[in-house]
C-alpha cells in the first residue's frame, strides 16, 4: 500500500453535491483543467452561471482563503487556486453578462503610487467580481490623478486601494485628503488593504474600512453598500 | 543565589546572524549575546511580533539590556506596538534592505524604480531555498510571471564583497528576467545602531569603565 492512485475518474459520474465538493477540492489543489471541466459539466446539467459561480467557485475560494489566513496554505497555493478559479470565471463571465443581472455595486481598485505589488489586489478584484460587483482594476503604481480620473469616469460605489509596503501605504492618505479637498470624499466608500495595514491605520487616514483578506473585502463591500443605500432611502 | 544579569542580548532575525557575528568580532563586543530567530518568519510576518516577544520574555531578568535586530519587516507597525509595550528598541527602517542601504539611499533606489527586487548577502546565499522554493517556483515555475511581472531590476546590496556571491546574484537576476545592479552598502545602519546599543549597554553596566581601568 501507500502508492498513490494514478487512475483518473470521470467527473460526469459525480452527482451535483459530489461534483460541488470535488470543485472545492480541485480549487484547493489548484487544478485548472478540472475546474474548467466541472464548470462545463454544471452548465450542461442546466445550472445557471450564477449558481456555478457561487456554490462551486466562490465557496471553494472562500475555503482557500480561510486556510491561507490560518497558515495552512501559503501564497503559491493561493495563486494556483486563483488561477484555477479564473479559468472557470472565463467560461462564466459571458454567460453572466447574458443574464442581464445588474451588478450589486461598482468598485474602482488599484495599488498606490510607488508600489508594484498586485497579487492580493488582483485576488480581491476577482472575488469581488465573483460576488457580483463590477470591478475596474487600475493596476499598479497609481498616482492620485489616476484614481480621480477613474472615479469621474466610472462613478463607482467603492474606491479600493492596496499597498504592500510600509513606505507606500501613507500614499493612501494623500488620495483620501485630495478627495476631501475636492469635496468628493463622501461620494465614495473607501476601502483599503495590504499586508502591513491594520484597522488603526485605516481609521487614522480616514478610510471607511480595512479589509484583511479577499473574503472580508467582499463582505465589507456588501455591508457598506447596503448601509449606504439604506441611509439614502 | 541568583546569577548576575549579563549586560546585553540582541534578539535578531536569523538573516542577520552572520553580519552581527562579524560586527561583534570586528568591534570586540564580547559582552553582546545574540539569539537568532528563524529567517523563515518573514514568510508569515504577522508571526514575528509574537516570536520576538516570547524571546524577550524568556530573556527578562537574565540580561541588563535587550535590543531587537529586526526592522518593521512587513509587520505593519505590530512589531513596534509590541516593542513599545515591552520597552525595547529595534533597528531603524522598514526592511533590512533599508538599514543596509541606509534610509536615504534606499528611498532613492525605490523612487528611481519601484519595480526593484532586492537581495542581500543572506538572500543571495539562500536564494534557492527562500525565493525559489519559498515562492513555490521549484514546483510551479508557471507562477513566476505572477510574482515578478511588475519587477524590472534586481539590486544586490552587498555587505561583504565576494565574487562568488556577485556571480550568484547575477544568475538570480537572469533567472527572474531582471536587469542587474550592485550597490556596496557594507553593514550600513546595522553597524552604527548596534555600535550605539553596545556603547550604552557597556556604559550603564560599568563594563566600559572597568575595561578602561584594566587597560591602563
Amino acid at each position: 500500500m501507500g502508492e498513490e492512485s494514478t487512475e483518473t475518474f470521470d467527473l460526469n459520474t459525480l452527482n451535483d453535491q459530489e461534483l460541488t465538493e470535488q470543485v472545492h477540492d480541485d480549487l484547493y489543489n489548484g487544478l485548472k483543467e478540472e475546474i474548467v471541466s466541472a464548470t462545463n459539466i454544471f452548465l450542461a446539467r442546466g445550472w445557471g452561471p450564477d449558481k456555478v459561480l457561487n456554490d462551486a467557485l466562490v465557496e471553494g475560494m472562500r475555503i482557500v482563503g480561510i486556510d491561507f489566513r490560518d497558515g495552512i496554505l501559503f501564497v503559491p497555493e493561493v495563486l494556483l487556486a486563483a488561477n484555477a478559479m479564473k479559468a472557470g470565471m472565463e467560461i462564466l463571465r459571458p454567460l453572466l453578462a447574458e443574464t442581464g443581472a445588474e451588478p450589486i455595486g461598482k468598485v474602482v481598485i488599484g495599488t498606490v503610487k510607488g508600489d508594484i505589488h498586485d497579487i492580493g489586489k488582483n485576488l480581491v478584484s476577482m472575488m469581488l467580481e465573483g460576488a457580483g460587483f463590477e470591478v475596474i482594476n487600475l493596476g499598479i503604481n497609481n498616482p492620485v490623478e489616476n484614481y480621480l480620473a477613474a472615479l469621474e469616469e466610472h462613478k463607482p460605489d467603492i474606491l479600493g486601494m492596496s499597498a504592500l509596503l510600509t513606505t507606500t501605504m501613507p500614499y493612501m492618505k494623500v488620495v483620501i485628503d485630495t478627495l476631501k479637498q475636492k469635496g468628493l470624499r463622501d461620494k465614495y466608500i473607501v476601502m483599503v488593504g495590504g499586508a502591513p495595514l491594520n484597522d488603526d491605520f485605516a481609521k487614522a487616514i480616514g478610510a471607511d474600512a480595512y479589509c484583511r483578506d479577499a473574503a472580508i473585502a467582499v463582505e465589507t463591500a456588501k455591508t457598506l453598500i447596503a448601509a449606504r443605500r439604506a441611509a439614502a432611502h | 543565589m541568583a546569577a548576575a544579569a549579563k549586560p546585553l542580548l540582541v534578539i535578531a532575525c536569523g538573516a542577520l546572524a552572520r553580519e552581527i557575528v562579524a560586527l561583534k568580532r570586528l568591534n570586540g563586543w564580547s559582552d553582546m549575546a545574540v539569539e537568532c530567530l528563524p529567517p523563515e518568519l518573514h514568510n508569515r510576518p504577522e508571526r514575528i511580533p509574537a516570536a520576538v516577544q516570547a524571546a524577550i520574555r524568556a530573556a527578562r531578568g537574565h540580561y541588563a539590556h535587550i535590543f531587537v535586530a529586526y526592522a518593521d519587516c512587513g509587520t505593519g507597525g505590530m512589531l513596534d506596538a509590541m516593542l513599545a509595550s515591552e520597552g525595547i528598541a529595534r533597528l531603524p527602517g522598514a526592511h533590512c534592505y533599508e538599514f543596509f542601504a541606509t534610509s536615504a539611499a534606499f528611498a532613492e533606489l525605490s523612487h528611481a524604480e519601484p519595480g526593484t527586487f532586492y537581495l542581500t548577502d543572506f538572500l543571495v546565499r539562500h536564494f534557492d531555498r527562500l525565493v525559489i522554493e519559498g515562492l513555490g517556483l521549484d514546483r510551479h515555475p508557471e507562477l513566476q510571471p505572477e510574482y515578478f511581472r511588475n519587477y524590472r531590476r534586481l539590486v544586490y546590496l552587498v555587505q561583504s564583497a565576494d565574487a562568488a556571491l556577485s556571480s550568484a546574484a547575477r544568475a538570480a537576476a537572469a533567472r527572474l528576467g531582471l536587469t542587474y545592479e550592485e550597490r556596496q552598502t557594507g553593514y550600513g545602519e546595522l553597524a552604527s545602531t548596534l555600535g550605539q546599543v553596545a556603547t550604552v549597554s557597556l556604559d550603564s553596566t560599568g563594563l566600559r569603565k572597568e575595561r578602561s581601568a584594566w587597560r591602563h
